[in-house]
């Protein structure tokens, strides 16, 4: 709970400091945009921060958005398949690929590293050559025009993106802190040689992990579609592994594995939206955003380094 | 040439080393020799300069000196050949004996001369016997010819006492042959040499003095014609060659396990065939590298078999892997407790409920309440000192830990219980709860198998004692019969 608790602090105070800056930052509109990208990020950023927890890197959820958002597009407006078959298709070719890389993991004791920096390449390429290079979008929505507002859309005034994303976390924190199978990803990744000698079936836990990822991003995959509207299978997605990956160290998340919380994941989304959004309101050069996160991270670690190295001496002090 | 004197180390709950006297002359092959934990690693790791000694002096040639760090060591002409080979693999074989000294060309980049390590190297791999090139890659030699590369390493560093840690223990016998050839070499070009080895064989061909360890002290020593297998045996056991068994009062039961023509991947060619009754304590004796633990892993499920097969009350199982065998009731706790054993950065709750699970949860959802009180109840009866069963695992002492991994095993139903070092690192106190857990554990029925490297601990709790050595079972022992003295017989075969 410490470190979430830290996370959480800092959210709050950055959320104070820029709604003191510029009131904007309150109004509908953009809480009702922030919360969108929270929700959408939040979703894929779940899936990458479990493969984290088992001590694993999934690199390859950015690329995975240009493919699945161009075969969506493709499937919809071409082939005109039904929109519930499209989707089903999405999220199951997500979860087959995440699949794929817990296969090549486990079982050909692949590094996870590679496996995914490979599926980055890959899919990028496979997406830009399936839409021959050129934008796809989803024109007038004709025949999918539920499935549209059903993404883009809200409930009340919360947007769907962010609902589906608190409804997915909910799931997800049970699965990892109240079931055996969460306890066997801690374990994995804590120290996957004694798992195995409790009798832990790691290789299949650890693929496992892979598959949620791939999962979650095929449904991210879909929400992000309809939120840029179309897919520029070049740029679509890009560094968006990167960003769950932030997330989720910035929750708690040790890449070395064994740690790590779905809400600290959350939080750790949540705090990145923000620092986009702060870049915007506080007319910061929006070509600096990428500067401002890497610096408001950067020095984010280094405070919770520093603090825990004075809490460690001072425990060995005390005893 | 050199000369140790009341050399003493404590480590914390143990005394390494009491007072020992030790010494060697120019061109002098001393044989050290003791069971494990005699003191001989530390006495030569002082001398490596990996431990400072507590008290004692150490003089060469007539002048005093202080040993603080290997650089220390190799400076004053020492060399170190560790048990464990420390060459790099992806460099070649000159690179590897001027690790860390390389010559460089002059300037400020430092590149490395490497005209001049190929030239140096190649005249110090002649001087050791290895007809390789250079420029080979250390990967492509085998076990002997790195041993070379590191012992010409000492040499190029004008080692002038060369201490030789189990030297043997990884190499067959043509290459054992080769290498004594090449400590004999060195010994007629005045290098000294330390032996270490539990082949005493080897010892009596080569050695011109043995120093014997027992317990941390100095325990006799032999010269020349007095070096001999069985005197060498008598001064590492003692003179007091007494039969102990406290411990023992259950009945055998039935054949609880039989392991017929098992052969693991360590040692294929040997195949080995014993069977543990219930109620039993089969303690397992031999030396380091023996292939106990090998066994155990292997009917653990971690390693495949080479051959055999595991019959368990009269039925031939298939274990594949430790979910096999803990299905079956087959556990083991390991000998790398920190690594294998447990998650020392779970809690003390999570590790002992981590392979019975199920017990706790419906439907894959953990019953916390359940879990927890299940968790205390453990902790309470395995006499777990922890502030709160939330306390991570890796903070305790190495006996609670210890239990910790037991308490595990215990709330399933256990059959055989495969203990590869039960104690190994845990303080006295500790130990003794152990052993008492052990035999309530036996007197239930369960068969154990105990593997040890500490004589009193075999010869206390064991109802029967199997020896291994180099992964032939060389006897097995009854009570009756069990002394030290045999057992370190069949040990060294």
């Amino acid at each position: 709970m410490r470190k979430e608790l830290g996370i959480l602090t800092l959210l709050a105070v950055l959320c104070i400091l820029v709604a003191a800056l510029n009131p904007q930052f309150l109004s509908a509109a953009n809480i009702q945009n922030t919360s969108r990208l929270i929700g959408t990020y939040g979703i894929f950023s779940i899936g990458v921060g479990i493969v984290i927890i088992t001590g694993g890197i999934d690199l390859s959820v950015g690329s995975m958005f240009a493919l699945l958002g161009v075969l969506l597009s493709l499937m919809l407006t071409q082939w005109h398949w039904s929109p519930l078959v499209a989707v089903a298709v999405v999220v199951a070719l997500g979860s087959l690929l995440g699949g794929i890389h817990g296969f090549l993991i486990t079982r050909l004791s692949l590094q996870p590293f590679l496996v995914t920096l490979c599926g980055l390449l890959l899919y990028r390429g496979l997406a830009r050559y399936i839409a021959s290079d050129a934008v796809q979008g989803f024109g007038a929505g004709v025949g999918f025009e539920w499935l549209r507002d059903f993404t883009t859309g809200s409930i009340g005034r919360v947007p769907m993106p962010f609902v589906l994303m608190v409804a997915i976390a909910a799931v997800m924190w049970v699965m990892l802190h109240r079931s055996v199978y969460g306890r066997y990803l801690f374990a994995v990744g804590q120290n996957e040689e004694a798992a195995r000698y409790s009798g832990i079936n790691s290789r299949r836990v650890i693929a496992s992990a892979y598959v949620i990822s791939g999962f979650l991003a095929g449904i991210a995959a879909i929400l992000l579609a309809f939120y840029t509207n179309s897919v520029s299978p070049s740029s679509h997605g890009n560094f968006y592994e990167l960003y769950a990956i932030a997330a989720a160290v910035l929750g708690g998340c040790s890449l070395r594995g064994g740690e790590g919380s779905i809400l600290g994941i959350v939080a750790g989304t949540a705090l990145l939206q923000v620092l986009r959004n702060l870049v915007n309101l506080l007319d910061i050069p929006s070509s600096l955003d990428f500067a401002v996160m890497g610096a408001v991270i950067l020095i984010g670690v280094i405070v919770d380094q520093v603090l825990r190295t004075r809490r460690s001496t001072k425990m060995s002090a005390d005893s | 040439m050199l000369e140790m004197s009341g050399i003493s180390k404590r480590f914390p709950g143990v005394t390494a080393l009491d007072s020992v006297q030790f010494s060697v002359g120019r061109g002098e092959v001393v044989g050290l020799v003791g069971e494990n934990g005699a003191g001989k690693s530390t006495l030569m790791k002082i001398l490596a300069g990996i431990h400072m000694p507590d008290a004692g002096a150490i003089h060469l040639d007539g002048k005093p000196v202080s040993i603080h760090s290997p650089r220390d060591s190799a400076g004053l002409g020492i060399g170190t050949i560790h048990q464990e080979l420390e060459v790099i693999d992806t460099l070649d074989v000159a690179a590897n004996v001027f690790l860390g000294r390389e010559p460089v060309w002059g300037g400020p980049l430092r590149l490395v001369d490497r005209k001049k390590i190929h030239a140096e190297a190649g005249e110090v791999l002649k001087r050791v016997g290895l007809n390789t090139s250079p420029d080979l890659l250390l990967r492509h030699l085998s076990t002997a010819q790195k041993q070379l590369v590191e012992i010409a390493r000492a040499l190029s560093q004008h080692a002038r006492l060369l201490i030789m840690d189990e030297p043997t223990s990884s190499l067959t016998l043509s290459e054992t042959e080769r290498l004594i050839q090449v400590v004999a070499d060195l010994r007629s070009n005045g290098v000294s040499v330390v032996y270490i080895s539990h082949r005493l064989q080897e010892i009596e061909r080569l050695a011109d003095r043995v120093v014997v360890l027992r317990d941390g002290r100095n325990a006799g020593e032999l010269r020349g014609g007095d070096i001999s297998h069985n005197r060498m045996v008598q001064l590492m056991v003692g003179r007091d060659l007494k039969t102990f068994y406290a411990g023992s009062t259950s009945q055998l039961g039935s054949v609880r396990m039989e392991l017929r023509r098992f052969r693991t991947a360590r040692y294929p060619a040997q195949a080995v065939s014993l069977s543990i009754h219930a109620g039993e304590i089969l303690g397992m004796a031999g030396l380091i590298g023996a292939g106990r633990s090998e066994l155990a892993r292997a009917v653990f499920g971690i390693d495949r078999l080479r051959g055999g097969e595991i019959v368990l009350e009269g039925a031939v199982v298939d274990i594949r892997s430790p979910r096999d065998a803990i299905q079956r009731g087959v556990y083991l706790v390991p000998e790398d407790r920190r690594n294998s054993g447990l998650l020392t950065g779970l809690s003390v709750r999570e590790n002992v409920t981590l392979p019975n699970l199920s017990q706790f949860s419906s439907a894959g959802w953990i019953r916390r309440a359940d879990e927890a009180a299940s968790a205390q109840a453990s902790c309470a009866e395995f006499k777990i000192k922890t502030a709160s069963a939330e306390t991570r695992a890796g903070t305790l002492s190495g006996g609670n830990q210890q239990k910790i991994v037991l308490a595990k095993w215990l709330s399933l139903k256990p059959r055989v219980i495969l203990f590869d070092e039960p104690t190994r690192g845990i303080d006295v106190g500790a130990k003794a709860e152990i052993y008492q857990l052990m035999r309530r554990l036996a007197a239930e029925g369960i068969a154990i198998l105990m593997i040890s490297s500490d004589m009193e601990e075999i010869l206390g709790n064991s109802d029967r004692v199997a020896v291994m050595h180099e992964g032939r079972l060389t006897g097995i022992l009854q009570r009756s019969e069990c002394t030290e003295e045999a057992v370190m017989r069949l040990a060294v075969a």
